[in-house]
């Protein structure tokens, strides 16, 4: 099962609802996956400013944020529940190399303006214990998980960082994935979990750091991954939507002149304004459909 | 009678509707606000109008025996599924597997199907005014699928005795569907469908006809070595 969302925003009229939307339409997808739940939204970013999520899980806030200022050079750090946003000038590599080192913690996202929160438990408690209703932002993604190929674990939680500001969530199950990983480990990819989501992950990556496009990347991955699924891919300008060219993972679209949402069941945007009178479709399979890219 | 989904629970109004009482001979219903909710209308044994004023999601109308559905809206995944009589009608585009498995009735979707429409159905009409996606008819065993618009890969895939009318293009045929000759007989079952959904202005003769070739009816000792 699991459930996938997002929202990405034509005009700048409901920028300040973003968090709102997408919460409601996260908490509606509780039924397809009840086991975790997250997101990544993209909100207002800063020039030669880098922002971190990281997921502090039971360390104190005080004492990792004296630690990790003295290593980093930090502009600003923030919390939300146990998860950091953490800002930097300094060069990405230094901070990821330092980040990995760091005991207790895990990076679940970087980029100049996307922020990744997620965590196992009840889509509706993750909402709350991040408050995304108060995010305000352009476009945003997210996912609730019901655990098949893996642990219920935050590791196995989506949505997974692909490269900066880019991530991805994923309805389905990969039946490759274990040959895909040992190959893209021997390439230098690194992965955290058993997940099959994270493979499909790292496989994005690893072809958009050797300067492949997002469209061509998913198409390349048409017949590399083998599979069900329905990924929604997010970049700093916009989403992409892929179905595999069976298509038994559902995805309904609605697009309107102020917002284009995506969901694995109509229902979960029936909330969303003016969702009656927008155009509806489910996207093709085997077709890359994507906005604002 | 109008029946709200934001102020009673879905089940309250499909008991509703299952339990009419006949000496009320209260025989329309309007559902508002469906919101995308699954398994609107399912179970229906009563010959009553029912319209949905909005997108549903769902199994809509699953199992119905004598009601007359109307959606005005899109229906998600297995509109009228197991279906076994009365008629379902979507005014707007339907998600895959419209009228799965479906034994009888009448099943009309004035936009477009997604994938394994009609799959595995066991009698049903369907009639699909727009498009239908890949492997609709797939092991669709009895009734009539028409399609005014195209038809997907892998068309009536391991079919049985299903007829199958498209008036536009077929990307593929699948495994054992062919097309077969449209004889007066042919003509006149489909044009009663045509006017029986209101298409004055097709004409049968415009379709085409494809059905089973047979050939997986039985095992063929040729293929012995393939297992």
């Amino acid at each position: 099962m699991c459930g996938i969302v997002g929202i990405y925003l034509k005009s700048k009229k409901f920028e300040n609802d973003l968090g709102k939307m997408l919460s409601g339409m996260l908490i509606n997808m509780e039924s397809r996956g009840p086991d975790s739940a997250g997101f990544a939204i993209y909100t207002k970013e800063k020039k030669d400013e880098l922002k971190y999520s990281i997921c502090i899980n039971n360390l104190a806030f005080e004492k990792f944020k004296k630690d990790i200022s003295k290593k980093i050079k930090l502009t600003k750090i923030l919390k939300n529940s146990d998860h950091v946003i953490l800002r930097s000038k300094e060069k990405l590599k230094k901070v990821l190399n330092i980040l990995n080192e760091f005991k207790g913690v895990s990076l679940v996202g970087f980029g100049n303006s996307i922020e990744i929160f997620k965590q196992i438990g009840n889509p509706k408690e993750v909402v709350k214990m991040f408050n995304l209703e108060n995010f305000s932002g352009t476009h945003g993604i997210g996912h609730t998980r019901m655990a098949t190929e893996s642990a219920i674990t935050t590791d196995g939680s989506h949505p997974y960082s692909t490269g900066s500001d880019e991530c991805l969530v994923h309805n389905g199950s990969l039946s490759n994935h274990n040959n895909l990983r040992r190959n893209l480990t021997k390439k230098g990819v690194n992965f955290s979990s058993e997940n099959d989501t994270e493979v499909a992950a790292g496989y994005i990556s690893n072809h958009l750091s050797n300067k492949k496009n997002l469209k061509d990347t998913l198409k390349s991955g048409l017949s590399d991954l083998d599979g069900f699924y329905t990924f929604i891919t997010g970049t700093r300008k916009g989403f992409a939507i892929v179905r595999d060219e069976i298509a038994c993972k559902p995805a309904v679209v609605a697009e309107t002149k102020d917002y284009v949402a995506i969901a694995s069941e109509f229902q979960a945007m029936a909330h969303l304004p003016g969702v009656n009178m927008a155009k509806i479709f489910e996207p093709e399979p085997g077709i890359v459909y994507s906005w604002g890219n | 009678m109008k029946l709200d989904l934001r102020k009673l629970k879905l089940r309250k109004v499909n008991e509703t509707l299952q339990s009419i009482d006949p000496k009320k001979n209260n025989k329309n219903y309007t559902i508002l606000n469906p919101e995308g909710n699954h398994a609107v209308c399912a179970g229906l044994t009563d010959d009553i109008e029912v319209t949905v004023k909005g997108h549903v999601g769902y199994y809509c109308g699953g199992m119905n025996q004598n009601a007359n559905i109307t959606v005005e809206g899109n229906v998600g995944t297995g509109v009228a599924e197991n279906m076994m009589s009365g008629k379902i009608h979507v005014k707007g585009n339907a998600s895959q597997s419209a009228g799965a498995t479906a034994h009888g009735g009448f099943l009309i979707i004035d936009g477009d199907a997604s994938s394994r429409c009609g799959i595995s159905m066991k009698g049903v009409d369907i009639i699909v005014k727009g498009s239908v996606g890949h492997m609709s008819a797939f092991m669709a065993q009895s009734g009539n699928l028409v399609v005014c618009g195209d038809a997907g890969e892998a068309l009536g895939d391991s079919l049985y005795e299903t007829d199958i009318y498209i008036r536009g293009k077929v990307k593929s045929l699948g495994a054992d569907c062919i097309e077969k000759k449209m004889d007066n007989k042919h003509l006149k079952k489909l044009d009663n469908l045509l006017k029986k959904a209101k298409l004055n202005k097709l004409k049968s003769k415009d379709f085409k006809r494809y059905g089973s070739a047979r050939k997986l009816y039985n095992f063929k000792i040729d293929n012995v070595s393939s297992y």
